[in-house]
């Protein structure tokens, strides 16, 4: 349906290699007009492929949020053009992008992001009722995705008779339940003890070494050496630099 | 899809604190108000009916026109007279005419004096046919017979406990009338009607006696051969009353009243009831709705983070309206289901009453077609009143909801 809605890529615009997931070329982000104008985003190109785990990494008012924001279609750009799975999305409409988003991304939240009154099963078969997924597809997929992540027997608690690190594990269930290709995670371990933290991260790593695509946004330095295998550097609101772990070894290499 | 809305809605009602119940209130009374008033009306109707007196339908009641301090027809400046009855009787139309005579009495019993209605009771099959037409039972004792004299029978108010005579009057009681003694020889059954309730009844020959009301008739009971002659007999009587009296078409001085006419005065009245109590129904429902208006606005101000993890998750636009609107409407369906409740309980309860009071046997009538409309009305008057809110939900910026 996404693709029906959305325009097709210009062909310069593909880079060779895996397949390119996100793309964000020349995008700027403003807010306000004239004297208050504030550039949260400019010229920000960063690019994401099939596979990887990459952080956006810069301390708080970097433009770290914003750039998820638009990575994750929860924002249109100022200026420049989103790609997601080769995909023109930079301009459809809220419903359209919604749509793209339920289906693509999955979001995990410093917060947790749960809604309060829905159990931990109900929260993680939320995003399936968008996308039109029938009530007992819906429970089963929900109930096997708590059961993996080691909440079988919390299915019916609510979020306020779950832990810190309980929530985000129904968090993570939950971005997982329409299959997606990208995991979008803001701060994961922000609102985490470290041993918790620490936990949350070993189940991003396995999810991407099943294959999902992992796009952490942190200002913790440690956690983004430790976990990715590509960090996009933010300050100011622009692309410092680009590192890749290449044999165990961060180099930089050319922004893409 | 639509019925997960609906899952979504009621849990999230539930959760809902009292202020949003409260807001319910004025849908609540509202709904009660009008279910209520529409179970009610028959037995208002029937309340009302034997409070005038309306029963037969085969009747016609005549008597003279202006202006009165007593019982109905009685102290006119141009009384009907035995020569009237006469001339009805004679009518193709009028099978038979009875003279009725209502005049206010001296009553005394338990050494208490009143003054009450004494009303005249014809003899022989005009007797039967008051009897019949009043449908005059004994409550206790019998009712009166031709051969009675010096004899009366009493209306239900007597019998009771709370009667103005301080004990209750039973059959073999005597009571005095106009200083004469008279034998108590019945009570009739409960009718539920002020007049009806309260009066004495007396042989025709024995209150002409006492009274010395010579040839003046209070009220004249027609009745009609057919009931599809009502019409023409009304017409009839009212032509030979003209002659008689020598009056003018549209200046008559005299009233020929059909039950048709006498229930119509009747419905107009309630209808008039019922008018202005569905207008402060209708006020109570838009004040409920207002209420809606403003608790689901509330409402979103207060889940605009819940809005922004919905639209996270792949809520568009369109899912949020529907989520906020259905829960509107429930809102309102629950208010209107209560209010059915308690507007069945009121109706049913009335009912009881009238019937306990009348001495009826109406049965309370559950309208299925007014709860289901009852109910839908209510859920739509919820919804319609979530529109706006619903709207400025679904309008909610994912970044900026999420940043709540």
């Amino acid at each position: 349906m996404a693709k029906k809605i959305s325009k097709k890529v210009d062909k310069k615009d593909i880079q060779k290699g895996p397949r390119e997931i996100i793309r964000l070329k020349d995008v700027a982000k403003y807010y306000g007009w004239g004297h208050s104008l504030i550039k949260a985003v400019d010229a920000m190109n960063i690019s994401v492929r099939e596979g990887e785990f990459v952080s956006i990494m810069g301390p708080s008012g970097s433009g770290k949020s914003t750039s998820m924001n638009l990575v994750g279609t929860l924002d249109v750009p100022t200026k420049g053009k989103i790609y997601l799975d080769n995909e023109d999305i930079s301009y459809l409409t809220e419903s359209e992008l919604a749509q793209i988003r339920g289906r693509k991304i999955g979001f995990i939240f410093q917060q947790f992001n749960l809604i309060p009154n829905l159990t931990a099963l109900e929260n993680v078969m939320l995003p399936m009722m968008f996308q039109g997924a029938d009530e007992y597809e819906r429970k089963k997929r929900a109930t096997e995705l708590l059961r993996e992540i080691g909440l079988g027997p919390r299915t019916t608690h609510y979020p306020g008779q779950l832990s810190g690190g309980e929530q985000q594990r129904v968090a993570i269930a939950r971005s997982l339940s329409n299959d997606p290709d990208v995991i979008l995670a803001d701060e994961p371990t922000g609102n985490l003890d470290s041993h918790t933290g620490e936990l949350v991260l070993k189940f991003l790593n396995r999810l991407n070494d099943k294959g999902k695509t992992i796009v952490m946004i942190t200002h913790d330095s440690s956690l983004a050496l430790k976990h990715s295998d590509i960090i996009f550097w933010i300050r100011d609101g622009k692309l410092q630099k680009v590192t890749k772990k290449v044999g165990g070894k961060w180099k930089s290499i050319p922004r893409r | 899809m639509i019925s997960d809305y609906f899952l979504l809605g009621f849990k999230n009602l539930k959760r809902r604190g009292i202020r949003s119940w409260l807001t319910l209130l004025g849908i609540f009374i509202g709904i009660a108000t009008v279910v209520a008033l529409i179970s009610l009306g028959q037995g208002l109707q029937a309340a009302v009916n034997a409070q005038f007196g309306v029963s037969s339908t085969e009747v016609i009641t005549i008597q003279a026109g202006g202006l009165t301090y007593g019982p109905p027809g009685s102290g006119v400046v141009n009384p009907l007279t035995t020569g009237d009855v006469d001339a009805i009787e004679k009518l193709d139309t009028v099978e038979l005419a009875i003279a009725r005579n209502m005049p206010t009495t001296k009553i005394e019993f338990n050494d208490i004096v009143n003054f009450g209605t004494s009303v005249s009771v014809p003899s022989g099959d005009d007797r039967d046919f008051v009897y019949e037409a009043m449908e005059i039972e004994p409550e206790a004792g019998r009712l009166l017979k031709d051969t009675d004299t010096q004899k009366v029978m009493l209306g239900y108010n007597f019998y009771s406990e709370s009667t103005s005579f301080e004990k209750p009057i039973r059959p073999g009681n005597s009571i005095m009338l106009q200083d004469k003694e008279f034998d108590v020889v019945g009570i009739t059954e409960k009718k539920g009607s002020f007049i009806l309730d309260n009066v004495v009844y007396v042989n025709d020959a024995a209150l002409e006696d006492l009274m010395d009301y010579g040839d003046e008739v209070d009220i004249v009971v027609a009745k009609v051969k057919h009931k599809e002659l009502m019409d023409r007999a009304k017409e009839d009587i009212e032509d030979v009353l003209r002659q008689r009296r020598d009056v003018d078409k549209g200046e008559e001085d005299f009233t020929v009243e059909t039950p048709e006419a006498a229930m119509e005065t009747v419905n107009q009245v309630l209808a008039g009831v019922q008018i202005f109590v569905i207008l402060i129904a209708s006020i109570s429902i838009l004040v409920g709705a207002i209420g809606i208006v403003n608790t689901m606005t509330t409402s979103v101000i207060e889940r605009k983070k819940e809005i922004g993890i919905m639209k996270a998750v792949g809520a568009k636009n369109s899912d949020v309206f529907m989520q906020f609107f259905v829960e509107a409407g429930l809102l309102g369906f629950i208010g209107g289901l209560a209010g059915i409740i308690m507007g069945l309980i009121i109706g049913f309860s009335g009912i009881i009453a009238i019937n306990g009071f009348i001495g009826a046997e109406i049965k309370p009538v559950i309208n299925l077609f007014l709860i289901f409309g009852a109910l839908i009305g209510s859920f739509l008057i919820g919804s319609i009143s979530g529109i706006i809110p619903a709207m400025r939900a679904a309008k909610q910026h994912p970044v900026e909801a999420l940043r709540d």
